[in-house]
């Protein structure tokens, strides 16, 4: 017996055994175990937040887990550091590419490997050859002595997969590999994929993308909550399958949106456009209205340009052209503290890295953005201050020790609490979410939609984005479909269906643009 | 500003408490040590001189503080400290020239102190301008400015110094001299700036909008900046008031030497730095109190005073100094990084309870 077999007799090359890693603030895995079969493309499902990249991070040696084991070969290993990690034979490409674009394509295919003579200088004519030779593995014609800035993304994809190759991989990690990739690109990254099984290198494929999952998986594994869910060899998965277990109970009972009366227009947006430095449009011409008392959801896949959208309607992108009135105020030209002055406020995609700030105290990060309002004269009244965060801890059902602990000690959704309460203190008439959920563990997710509904039931007009389908559809009473920066479909109660939805956000291209379909 | 500690261990407290408090403990210990190995040490005359010394590094490490605390720094204060010293002396001794009219206009004391804090507000908010508006990093860009005023205050009088600035009965200019030497209930008047500076900065970091903002701005500026905070504003504000405190050292040297020379204040920048880090500031920025750069600039005043009367050679005490910051840093890393251990525990069994709580409902 040299190793484990999966229960439909595939050769299990690498396996973890009850691997949890503990953040401050939350667990992003709980006693998961996982394998990876030989020679083939494993797919690693699971929404955003149940824990994927971090069970992928660890095992490259970026992070290290709290507790756990992995066994490769039937061995036991310790991953300490990505250079562990090449040791045995794994790769990893991640989302965002790491090559240096200041160098050539041999250079950075040989980083932190060079090959030197005995003097350390480097070989640079074999390291170009041994490049070449691994481009034509690949059936790529990319020069290795061009710059990486002159390659296109899918090219420079092929480069990362070369630079993994050249370190002897024979278990290659990708995370999200097509998210910048057009469909031609797509095709050959997958065409690549095939020959590496083929090479007996085992592939661990991590995306959203459920349809390109279903055509190159093998092997699933489905996370949910930073827990092991599902695991089945590809004969045995459909799509209702992996949305099944990665949803893991049926959306209506997890969340309901009360019944609610529409007030007047509160938002108008008119023909909003932010052009790409690239050329093209991040968004592209986009008009939609949103009323007091509505929850209007924008679905979108990752570089939809939603979260783009709800920036721009912030004021964060000053370049962008087109009309947004809030109230029936024109925002034009306003900064950011004017647009939330005027009653617009924004909960950000990313808490760590826009929401809070995390050197400071639960209560300093809740009154951050209504500092104004506790003036004494010029100074802050510390009672006005005082009053209106042990509202906001109240209300909103924050759990801190006190409000003088340091904002990191909370739970993930105990934190976005806080953000949602920095908010609602400068009383906005349009509250922005950004994937309000992400990261936060189901029983809060609960409670950040009841809120939601509550700041609906006040007449507030509601917008949030996210790219968990279940959510949008149990809680919005409007969906809006973003597909490649355009508006590419509106949905409204009870005319929803997840297949309508997924459909318009992935086939931008095949719809007119604003079709209704309902 | 520290947050309080929450409710942990009483042990685990008491250790946070003490390294909380080791720069003032480091200071106790230093001033015990030194009362018994150096008895001039502990007289009148000795602590006012020294705390003399003091009150110019704290008055620099106070606007420093305001910088550092929004991840920018400031190595432009020394020249600004000697461009300052030249402004008010040749305002002094030769007035101020109006090329077309070919006359000086001189102006009283008062005013030349006005005009010369005006300068020390202007090459401030011109670092603040090039770090934002430029978006050249903060580091470059008062380097530039190191040298840019350090050539202005030698251009000012071709290298020469301006001497015995005790101005002129007939043109109402006499009494600068009053600034350095003068004391208010026995206690020179430099002293009395770097108190009620002190009180002034920390009201201003604490109780009002602009100091929140500040640490803010240095704890997440993305986060600030969707937060409403008008993140240039504030950044050309901190180096606005380095600069300001900057000039009143500037004027205070020169009313103490009654002279201005253009080299005045070669290296203060870092003996502004020093005060603040051993403060417990952070140079990323968003951590650090007024409180702690004062006992910071205390710490190095009673080392060097106290040195000085133990005998210890210029080229020991200049070693013992650097020693002495990178320990201070070096502990406070530590004591960061039992901060975040304790908050990684306290949050590892918020999240434990949390889901039995789940369990439950």
């Amino acid at each position: 017996m040299t190793g484990k077999q999966a229960p439909n007799g595939d050769e299990v090359i690498l396996w973890a055994e009850h691997i949890s890693k503990v953040y401050p603030g939350t667990i992003a895995l709980n006693d998961v175990g996982f394998n990876i079969c030989r020679g083939k493309v494993n797919v690693l499902i699971g929404e955003n937040g149940a824990g994927k990249s971090t069970l992928m991070k660890i095992l490259a040696g970026v992070e290290q887990a709290t507790s756990g084991q992995f066994y490769l070969n039937g061995e036991p290993i310790t991953v300490r550091s990505p250079r562990d990690a090449g040791r045995h034979g794994i790769g990893i490409i991640y989302q965002e590419l790491n090559l240096y674009p200041n160098l050539s394509v041999a250079e950075n295919i040989f980083i932190g490997h060079e090959m030197t003579n005995r003097a350390g200088t480097i070989r640079k004519k074999e390291q170009e050859d041994a490049a070449r030779a691994l481009m034509q593995r690949l059936e790529q014609a990319i020069d290795p002595r061009t710059l990486v800035s002159n390659l296109r993304i899918g090219q420079q994809q092929i480069v990362e997969i070369a630079k993994a190759l050249a370190q002897n991989v024979r278990i290659l990690i990708m995370d999200e590999p097509t998210s910048a990739l057009s469909n031609i690109e797509v095709d050959v990254l997958f065409r690549i994929i095939r020959e590496l099984k083929a090479q007996d290198v085992s592939i661990v494929y991590i995306s959203h993308k459920l349809d390109e999952l279903l055509q190159i998986g093998d092997h699933f594994t489905v996370l949910r909550d930073g827990q092991l869910v599902a695991e089945a060899p590809a004969g045995d998965v459909s799509l209702n399958w992996i949305v099944e277990k990665m949803v893991g109970r049926r959306p209506e009972s997890l969340f309901t949106r009360d019944d609610h009366v529409v007030g007047k227009e509160l938002l108008h947006v008119q023909d909003l456009a932010l052009p790409r430095e690239s050329g093209g449009f991040v968004i592209d011409h986009v008009d939609f209205k949103l009323y007091g008392g509505e929850i209007l959801g924008i679905y979108g896949l990752m570089g939809s340009g939603r979260t783009e959208l709800l920036e721009t309607l912030m004021g964060l992108h000053p370049e962008a052209s087109g009309s947004v009135t809030l109230d029936g105020q024109s925002l034009h030209g306003k900064d950011i503290g004017q647009r939330i002055t005027a009653g617009l406020s924004l909960i950000p995609e990313d808490r760590q890295l826009r929401g809070l700030v995390q050197k400071q105290s639960v209560a300093h990060n809740i009154t951050l953005a209504s500092l104004s309002r506790y003036l004494n004269r010029f100074y802050l009244s510390r009672g006005k201050e005082q009053q209106s965060i042990a509202q906001e801890i109240r209300n909103l059902r924050i759990k801190t020790a006190s409000p003088d602990a340091p904002v990191t000690s909370l739970s993930g959704g105990n934190q976005q609490k806080v953000v949602v309460g920095k908010s609602l203190l400068t009383e906005p008439k349009v509250l922005m979410m950004d994937e309000p959920t992400r990261g936060i563990d189901v029983a809060a997710k609960g409670e950040i939609f009841e809120i939601m509904n509550q700041l609906a039931l006040q007449g507030l007009g509601v917008l949030f984005v996210s790219s968990e389908l279940k959510e949008v559809l149990a809680m919005a009473d409007r969906i809006l479909v973003m597909a490649k920066g355009r508006v590419t479909a509106e949905f409204r109660r009870p005319h929803m269906t997840q297949e309508a939805v997924v459909a318009a956000s992935v086939m931008a291209s095949e719809y007119p643009q604003e079709k209704v379909l309902s | 500003m520290r947050s309080t500690p929450a409710k942990r261990g009483a042990r685990a407290d008491a250790k946070m408490v003490l390294l909380q408090l080791r720069t003032l403990i480091a200071l106790f210990i230093l001033v015990i040590i030194f009362a018994f190995s150096a008895p001039a040490f502990l007289t009148t005359g000795n602590l006012v001189i020294m705390v003399k010394q003091v009150a110019i590094n704290a008055i620099l490490g106070i606007g420093m503080t305001f910088v550092i605390l929004t991840g920018g720094i400031d190595l432009s204060v020394g020249s600004i400290v000697g461009l300052c010293g030249m402004i008010a002396g040749g305002l002094i001794n030769e007035g101020l020239l109006l090329q077309p009219l070919g006359v000086s206009v001189f102006f009283n004391i008062p005013m030349v102190m006005l005009l010369t804090l005006l300068v020390g507000v202007f090459i401030g908010l011109l670092n603040g301008i090039v770090v934002t508006k430029l978006n050249v990093t903060p580091f470059i860009a008062t380097l530039g400015m190191l040298y840019l005023a350090r050539g202005a205050a030698l251009l000012r009088s071709n290298g020469a110094t301006f001497p015995n600035l005790i101005g002129n009965e007939t043109l109402g200019n006499t009494g600068f001299p009053a600034l350095g030497t003068g004391t208010l209930l026995g206690l020179p008047y430099p002293i009395w700036i770097m108190i009620v500076f002190a009180l002034i900065a920390t009201f201003v970091a604490t109780k009002t909008p602009f100091g929140r903002q500040v640490y803010a701005v240095g704890g997440n500026e993305r986060a600030a900046e969707l937060s409403g905070v008008r993140v240039n504003w504030i950044k050309m504000s901190v180096y606005a008031i380095s600069g300001f405190c900057a000039a009143v050292v500037g004027l205070i040297i020169t009313s103490q030497l009654v002279a201005a020379h253009p080299a005045t204040g070669g290296s203060y920048e870092l003996n502004a730095i020093a005060v603040v880090v051993l403060g417990g500031a952070s140079l990323n920025g968003g951590r650090g109190t007024i409180f702690g750069t004062i006992i910071g600039a205390f710490v190095i005043g009673v080392l060097n005073n106290g040195m000085v009367l133990i005998g210890l050679s210029e080229f020991i005490q200049t070693a013992i100094t650097g020693f002495v910051i990178v320990a201070a840093v070096v502990i406070d890393q530590f004591q960061q990084r039992v901060q975040r251990q304790a908050a990684l525990q306290q949050a590892a069994m918020q999240v434990v309870e949390g889901q039995t709580r789940g369990g439950d409902a």
